[in-house]
Order: C-alpha cells, then sequence, then structure tokens
C-alpha cells in the first residue's frame, strides 16, 4: 500500500498529501491524474498530479476538503498508508514551444497547472502564470509559480492580496496589450474555466481546460465521466482531462456535477455522527 | 434413491429436478443468490438421469468440452470432489459457470434427453459439485511442474486471463496478473450482480490462483503504468491480453448525458465492485429510480433491471426494439424478470430524453417498430412504424446496448493488430497476436461473448504459450 509521506494542511479548506509512490511518478506526466481509495468502503476519488519528485518517486496532491473521503483524507498521519493509487490515468498535456504560453490556476486549479506550467517553461516558451482564489488565505504555491514565471500574477475576489478581482481580468488586460498569445491553459472551478474560455474564444487564442467529471473506473469502461465537447461526447478519463475550452459544454458538467449532492450530503452528515469519525472539529465544519 | 442399476427407461422417467430458488416477492429486497443450489440428494437424482451416452452430443455442445458424462457418472457414485475435478480437466471455473453459462443453448440442448423429454441439468450439477468441493474445503493444489524459469504477463483478470494463470503457474512458470481495477474478476465482479454470481465464489477463484503462486497486482492499467513492451523490458517472457470489451455504447440520442442515465457498465459497477447497493454503509452512490428503463436485451440488461427491482425501483422496464424471441439474455434471466415484476416494452426504442431544470431525465420518447427483412445478424431487421411515438415518464435509464474494446492497449502496442471494430487479432488456434510471444483471448478477440468461451481462450492460449516458451528454451539452449 502506498505510503504518506506527509498530508499537512496549507489552507482552510486545502491539504498537502505526500505519497511514495515510485513507479507511478516515474510515468506520470503533467496533466494526468491518479484515483486514490482510502478504505475499503471507500470511493475511488480522482486527484490531479500536484507535483512530481521524480528523485524520491513521491508524487504530490493538493486536496480540497468538499466530502466524506477528502474528509477522511486529512485524518491519514505522516508515516501512514493509503489503499491505493492508480495511475497515471489520462492523456497529458500537450507541452510545445508556442512562444508566449499562459497558465491560469483558480482555487485547487493552481495546484495541477503547476507542474504544467514547468513543463511549458522547460519547452522554452515564455510563461505567464495567474493564480486567483476567493482570499489570500487559501492562495498557494505562490513562490513556487513565481519561481517560473517570466511574469506572474496573483487575484483575490476579496481583494485580500494581488489583483483585486479575478484571475479572467488580468488574462484581459494581457490579451488587450496587444502581445501575441500562443496557448492557454486554465484550471480551476468550472465556472472560472468558462469564462476564461469564453473570454478567448473573440480573440483566437487556444484555450486548454482540464475537466473534472464525476469518475468511477478512471480507464473508459463506465462513461460516467462523459463530457460534451464540440458535437461529440468523450470520456474525460481517456480522451482528456484536457479539452479544447471553446468547445466544452460548461453547463453539462456543472449539472452533472451536482448528480449526487443530496446523498453525499446525508452520507457526511451520517459519518459525522458515527461514533468511530476521528475527524478534527476544524475539518466537520468544512463541510456545510 | 438413486439407484445405480436403474435402467435406460426408468431414468428418462425421473423429472428432471428444478432449482430451488428465493421466492420472488421476498428476493427483490435482497441482493442474495436466487437459486440456491441443489441438495446432495436432489443432485444425485438428477445425475442418474444421464444415460452417458457414447457419443455424448452434449460434450460437444460445450465450448470447452467438459467430459460430462464422465462428471455426473462421479456424481452417481457421491465422489463430488471427484467430480469437479473432472470438470476442472477443461474448465477451470465450474462454480462461476455452473451458474453463468447459457447451458440451455450449449450443452443442454443438444442432450439426448432433449429430444423427448427435458435435458440433464448439467449447468445445476455442475454448479453443485464446484460448490461442494468449495465449501468442504477438499479444493486441492495439484502437482505443479518444477520452475521453468519463465514468466509471464497476464493483463485483465476476467475468466480469460484467471485460466492462463492458472493453467501456466501449474506447469511451472512464474505469472503476473495486472488488473487495472482494485478487485481482481474482470466482468465477475464488476458486472455480473451478487444476487446472480455471489462475489465470494469469485473471491474464492482469486484466492485458489493466489495460493498456487500466481501474483496479483491490481491497480494497474497497462497501457499507462507500463506498455507491453515495457512488460519484456522487465523480463516478462511471453504476454497474455485478456482485457475484455469494457467500452460501453451508447445510443447517440438527444439528451443522453442527462442525469440518470447510466452505461450498464456504470450502473452495474456502481453496486456491485463498489457496492452502493449498500449505500451509506458504502460510499459510493446510486441514483435509486421509481421508474427506470433499461435499454437492450442481453443479459446485461437484465442484470440491470433486477438490479433495480433491488435498489427499489417502483415501475421497471426493459425497452427492447427487437421481439422477445430475439432477446440474446439467457432464457433463465429472462423468466427471472418476469417473476420479479419487470414490465417488457417489447419493439420499442427511445428517439430523445427529455430533462429538467437541473439536468436530470424525467422522460424518454419512444417509437414502436415492427419486424422487417432479416439484417446481417440474421435476425429480423426492426423498422420504426411512423408516427408510433410515445413519452415514458422515467427517472433512470440504464443503457445495455453492448460494448466496443478499449483501446488502450491497442493505442499503446506498436504492430498489434486490430480489426475494424478494435478487436485484437489472433491465430484462432494458438491465439497468438501479431506480435511474438504475444497472445490475447476472451471478449478483447470476440468482442462481448460468454464466460466459458473466454475461459476456453485462455485454456488454447495457456497452452500455446507453454509450447512458445518451450521453444524459446530450447534455442536459448542451442543459442
Ligand atoms: C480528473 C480529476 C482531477 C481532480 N483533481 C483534484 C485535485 O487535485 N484536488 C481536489 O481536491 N479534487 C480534485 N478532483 C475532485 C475530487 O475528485 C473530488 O473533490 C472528490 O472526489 C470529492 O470526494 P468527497 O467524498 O470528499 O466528496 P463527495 O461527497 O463525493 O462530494 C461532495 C461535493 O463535491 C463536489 N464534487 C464531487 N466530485 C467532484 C469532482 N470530480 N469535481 C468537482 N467537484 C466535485 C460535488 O459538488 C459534491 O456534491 C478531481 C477530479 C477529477 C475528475
Ligand atoms: C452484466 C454482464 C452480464 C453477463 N452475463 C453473462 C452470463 O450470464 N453468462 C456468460 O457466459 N457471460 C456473461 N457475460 C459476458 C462475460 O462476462 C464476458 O464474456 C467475460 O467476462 C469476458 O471475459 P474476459 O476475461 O475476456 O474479460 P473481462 O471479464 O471483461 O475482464 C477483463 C479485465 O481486464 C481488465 N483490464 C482492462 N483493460 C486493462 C488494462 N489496460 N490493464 C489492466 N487490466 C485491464 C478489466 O478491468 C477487467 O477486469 C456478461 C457480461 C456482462 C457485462
Ligand atoms: S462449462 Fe458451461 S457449457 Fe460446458 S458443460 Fe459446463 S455449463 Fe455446460
Ligand atoms: S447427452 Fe445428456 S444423457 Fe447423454 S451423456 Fe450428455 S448429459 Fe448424459
Ligand atoms: S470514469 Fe469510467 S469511463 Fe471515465
Amino acid at each position: 500500500m502506498p505510503k504518506v509521506l506527509d498530508n499537512v494542511q496549507i489552507g482552510p479548506q486545502n491539504w498537502k498529501m505526500l505519497v511514495r509512490v515510485p513507479k507511478l511518478v516515474e510515468k506520470a506526466r503533467p496533466g494526468q491524474f491518479v484515483i486514490i481509495r482510502v478504505n475499503e468502503a471507500g470511493e475511488r476519488v480522482p486527484m490531479s498530479i500536484g507535483g512530481l519528485d521524480r528523485e524520491n518517486g513521491v508524487l504530490t496532491v493538493i486536496y480540497q476538503v468538499v466530502g466524506k473521503t477528502s474528509a477522511l483524507m486529512t485524518t491519514i498521519p505522516a508515516g501512514g498508508e493509503i489503499l491505493d493509487c492508480v495511475g497515471p490515468l489520462g492523456l497529458p498535456t500537450h507541452v510545445k514551444k508556442w512562444g508566449t504560453a499562459i497558465v491560469v490556476g483558480g482555487g485547487i486549479g493552481i495546484a495541477p497547472i503547476y507542474p504544467i506550467a514547468q513543463a511549458w517553461k522547460a519547452a522554452g516558451n515564455k510563461l505567464y502564470t495567474i493564480i486567483g482564489a476567493r482570499s489570500q488565505n487559501i492562495l498557494f504555491y505562490e513562490n513556487e509559480h513565481k519561481a517560473i514565471a517570466d511574469k506572474f500574477y496573483a487575484c483575490t475576489d476579496d481583494g485580500s492580496y494581488g489583483h483585486h478581482g479575478f484571475v479572467s481580468d488580468i488574462l484581459k488586460q494581457i490579451l488587450d496589450s496587444g502581445e501575441k498569445v500562443g496557448m492557454i491553459m486554465a484550471i480551476g472551478p468550472v465556472i472560472m474555466m468558462k469564462v476564461v474560455a469564453n473570454l478567448t474564444k473573440p480573440y483566437g487564442v487556444p484555450t486548454w481546460v482540464s475537466l473534472n467529471p464525476l469518475m468511477v473506473d478512471g480507464t473508459g469502461m463506465c462513461g460516467g465521466c462523459r463530457v460534451a465537447v464540440g458535437d461529440t461526447t468523450k470520456f474525460a478519463c481517456v480522451d482528456g482531462p484536457d479539452f479544447d475550452g471553446h468547445l466544452v459544454d460548461f453547463d453539462l458538467l456543472t449539472k452533472r456535477l451536482n448528480a449526487y449532492k443530496e446523498q453525499e450530503k446525508n452520507s457526511f452528515h451520517r459519518f459525522l455522527e458515527s461514533p468511530g469519525c476521528k475527524l478534527a472539529d476544524s475539518v466537520k465544519t468544512l463541510v456545510k | 434413491m438413486a439407484d445405480q442399476k436403474l435402467d435406460k427407461k426408468d431414468r428418462m422417467k425421473i423429472p428432471r429436478t428444478s432449482m430451488p430458488e428465493q421466492d420472488p416477492k421476498e428476493r427483490i429486497h435482497n441482493f442474495s443468490e436466487v437459486p440456491r443450489g441443489l441438495e446432495i440428494e436432489m443432485a444425485v437424482t438428477e445425475a442418474s438421469r444421464c444415460l452417458s451416452c457414447a457419443k455424448a452430443p452434449c460434450v460437444s455442445g460445450c465450448p470447452v468440452e467438459v467430459d460430462i458424462p464422465g462428471f455426473i457418472s462421479l456424481v452417481v457414485e457421491r465422489d463430488f470432489a471427484g467430480a469437479a475435478r473432472k470438470i476442472k480437466e477443461t474448465n477451470s471455473l465450474p462454480a462461476i459457470c455452473g451458474r453463468v453459462c447459457p447451458q440451455e443453448e450449449q450443452c443442454e440442448v443438444v442432450c439426448i434427453l432433449a429430444k423427448k423429454f427435458k435435458p440433464v441439468a448439467i449447468g445445476y450439477l455442475e454448479r453443485f459439485v464446484a460448490d461442494f468441493e468449495r465449501e468442504n474445503k477438499l479444493t486441492q493444489i495439484p502437482e505443479m511442474a518444477p520452475a521453468s524459469g519463465f514468466r509471464v504477463a497476464v493483463v485483465g483478470s476476467g475468466p480469460a486471463g484467471l485460466t492462463v494463470a492458472g493453467d501456466l503457474i501449474k506447469l511451472g512458470h512464474k505469472v503476473t496478473i495486472f488488473e487495472a481495477l482494485h478487485k481482481t474478476g474482470g466482468v465477475l465482479v464488476y458486472g455480473i450482480p451478487e444476487f446472480r454470481l455471489p462475489k465470494k465464489i469469485v473471491q474464492a477463484e482469486c484466492d485458489y490462483m493466489a495460493r498456487l503462486g500466481v501474483e496479483f497486482q491490481p491497480s494497474t492499467v497497462i497501457g499507462k503504468s507500463d506498455t507491453i513492451d515495457e512488460l519484456f523490458e522487465m523480463g516478462y517472457d511471453a504476454v497474455f491480453i485478456g482485457t475484455g470489451a469494457g467500452l460501453p455504447n451508447f445510443m447517440g440520442i438527444p439528451g443522453e448525458n442527462l442525469i440518470g442515465i447510466y452505461s450498464s457498465n456504470e450502473y452495474l459497477t456502481r453496486s456491485n465492485l463498489m457496492r452502493a447497493f449498500d449505500f451509506p454503509n458504502y460510499d459510493t452512490p446510486i441514483i435509486v429510480g421509481k421508474n427506470v428503463a433499461v435499454l437492450g436485451g442481453g443479459n446485461t440488461a437484465m442484470d440491470s433491471v433486477r438490479t433495480s427491482l433491488r435498489l427499489g425501483a417502483e415501475n421497471a422496464y426493459i425497452v427492447y426494439r427487437r421481439s422477445e424471441a430475439e432477446m440474446p439474455a439467457r432464457a433463465e434471466e429472462i423468466h427471472h424478470a418476469q417473476q420479479e415484476g419487470v414490465q417488457f416494452h417489447m419493439l420499442t426504442t427511445p428517439i430523445r430524453f427529455i430533462g429538467d431544470a437541473e439536468g436530470k431525465v424525467i422522460a424518454m420518447e419512444c417509437v414502436k417498430m415492427q419486424l422487417g427483412e432479416p439484417d446481417d445478424s440474421g435476425r429480423r431487421r426492426p423498422v420504426v412504424i411512423e408516427g408510433s411515438n410515445f413519452t415514458m415518464e422515467v427517472d433512470l435509464v440504464v443503457v445495455a446496448i453492448g460494448n466496443s474494446s478499449n483501446p488502450l492497449i491497442p493505442q499503446t502496442t506498436p504492430g498489434l493488430d486490430i480489426n475494424r471494430w478494435g478487436n485484437i487479432i489472433v491465430n484462432a488456434e494458438t491465439m497468438q497476436t501479431s506480435r511474438e510471444g504475444v497472445y490475447a483471448g476472451g471478449d478483447i478477440v470476440t468482442g462481448g461473448a460468454t464466460v466459458i468461451l473466454a475461459a476456453g481462450a485462455g485454456k488454447k492460449a495457456a497452452k500455446a504459450i507453454h509450447q512458445y516458451l518451450l521453444t524459446k528454451k530450447d534455442s536459448l539452449v542451442k543459442g
């Protein structure tokens, strides 16, 4: 079973887990994801690759507590184990020299965009990085991003840090400046990816997004992860998770993500009230 | 009761034993197995119906030619474990095949008795002896050949892969099974429901393989973790691909991505593999429909519709575009579904799904069909009756219209030939693919077929792989 080397809180709702999975790390490429199981009765939860330490075979996963499984993950101590971690799954993000390339990370998406930024930078691109979150205390990876970006911007919705407003504001400024941008990649909440894709479309700049529909197997077997892209239905776990943002039906994705909202809420509350619940009080309050 | 000295006429007079089953009214509220299995005396009586025909036609009806009169006569002699071993000479999964083989169109349909009476219940007996052997812990570790020094990688742990592994380990080769999911057994664990094939039986088969020394590597997706070529680089001398037909087909009609429309693979995987039927004790949720429509007429459709009843559906429909006679599902499954109150809408097909503001399916527009001229499959082609449109209220739809083959391995294996449906092309005798040392069998070669055909393909492949390794050894020695 994969060993958890570290598992620390990095924001009000976000944790960083380091898992030793040498084989997986050796094969993994930026943009791919893994599926984790933490206990026998648990779900299979997909998590993006938030960092790859190839020397030590360590995978970084940045996760947000939103429900039972992610809450349970917080209880695994450094030195503990998870049941399994399968991957790398999905197709890697395209890496090429486009000239100027922009990565946009929102919320938890700040993590998976980082290995992509590294790869794009290494491929010789002029790298602009825009990250954003609701508030300063939710931002993370700022130094990491800063260290490799040719231009770096941080935004907060509440203005507590950096630009007061959305990542799309900054992106618009760059596009309006007339600078030729070869490629944009945006990862974050569905609404953010939608706004970014809508913004860039009239400028004709290729814009890719990484989709996170509900998944079960992650191997193309169930079709639960289907997303509409242009006129076709794609399975995000094998055809993606990256897709052309100008073609994605984001509204459908949003709806499908809510398919089990009620059940998940009930399951979580039942878990909170169960005698064996080892969640810290601070974690219990995270999921409304 | 059963007397070995019965003459032929007496034997023929014994009525076919019927299988004790859970009452339909009760069983639609649980996931326990429906047929309970024969009692010892029932089995012996049933076995005594067999005429031990010299040219046993039943044997040629079985895709792997189980020595049917041979094992049945052992049942008459009450050597049940011996009977199980007899079957295992050609079929390593009798507890499973006894339950899920379409006997009515394979071994039993050609039984001599079927002409005038009912055929010998070969499947019931096969199940009985296999269960007897397992439950009484009489499973023997077979004689193992000395270690050959060769290593074989098996990709996929369905019936094909398990059979290859079981046969090759006995021949002295080291075998590793790589499985994408976290549990081994393929469709036997993620597809076929508990009420038809208890998971502990599949687990027992996998445990048995492990006792023989087969190494399992679950949660490993070949083509992603390692490619077939990398398996060779890692020191495997041969590879068997038994990855099944795991790519669900959809109808391709408007509204198909609404919430509440599942592929049968997703629906059954949530319920079986992830045990969503036991939500919230298990964390994976599943939509419990009130009015459930399952599209299709195969085993997968029957499994889905019967699952929906057990999860609490008030109305469970099978919607099939041909008529009952063309339904590919096993007769027994159709019968079970009928008993449980499934409503059959034959000669009907949906043309569009209708959703609400939240994107949930609420209805389905259908048309009626009539049967026209025979098509490629020899079955009469269903043709739409113009103007027959009507709407069905549904809140859950399961699309069970078959699977295509998963492209992951062909995409990552240069030189591996596939046909236009994406199935791997093999030599029918040896199951060898276009790549040296790479063999394939089961649904990935045939498209969705049966457990016993997959297991049979595994047997053939194991034989050929063994031969291949021997030749390799010779050339190494001479080399
Ligand atoms: C390819 C991919 C990569 C992902 N990468 C990350 C990652 O790096 N970090 C991270 O924290 N999460 C990531 N997710 C989302 C993560 O898988 C879900 O948040 C997790 O499964 C929730 O499990 P839970 O039991 O805690 O919550 P649940 O009880 O299952 O869900 C609670 C609520 O969270 C929301 N939710 C559930 N699943 C998803 C999802 N797939 N995407 C968005 N919202 C969801 C739903 O609104 C749901 O009602 C990724 C998902 C995919 C498909
Ligand atoms: C719901 C349902 C009901 C059925 N009912 C019956 C029945 O009653 N009687 C009958 O005879 N047949 C039935 N069948 C058909 C039968 O189950 C299949 O024909 C049989 O299981 C095929 O066996 P297989 O070994 O080829 O593949 P599978 O059983 O499909 O197993 C393939 C395995 O390979 C794994 N895999 C795939 N890709 C990879 C990869 N890249 N790396 C690692 N692992 C991988 C999969 O996860 C899977 O576990 C049914 C099928 C279904 C879906
Ligand atoms: S394996 Fe299947 S077809 Fe063959 S004898 Fe057994 S039940 Fe009949
Ligand atoms: S054909 Fe029927 S009666 Fe004859 S050996 Fe086979 S099972 Fe027995
Ligand atoms: S998660 Fe099942 S097909 Fe993508």
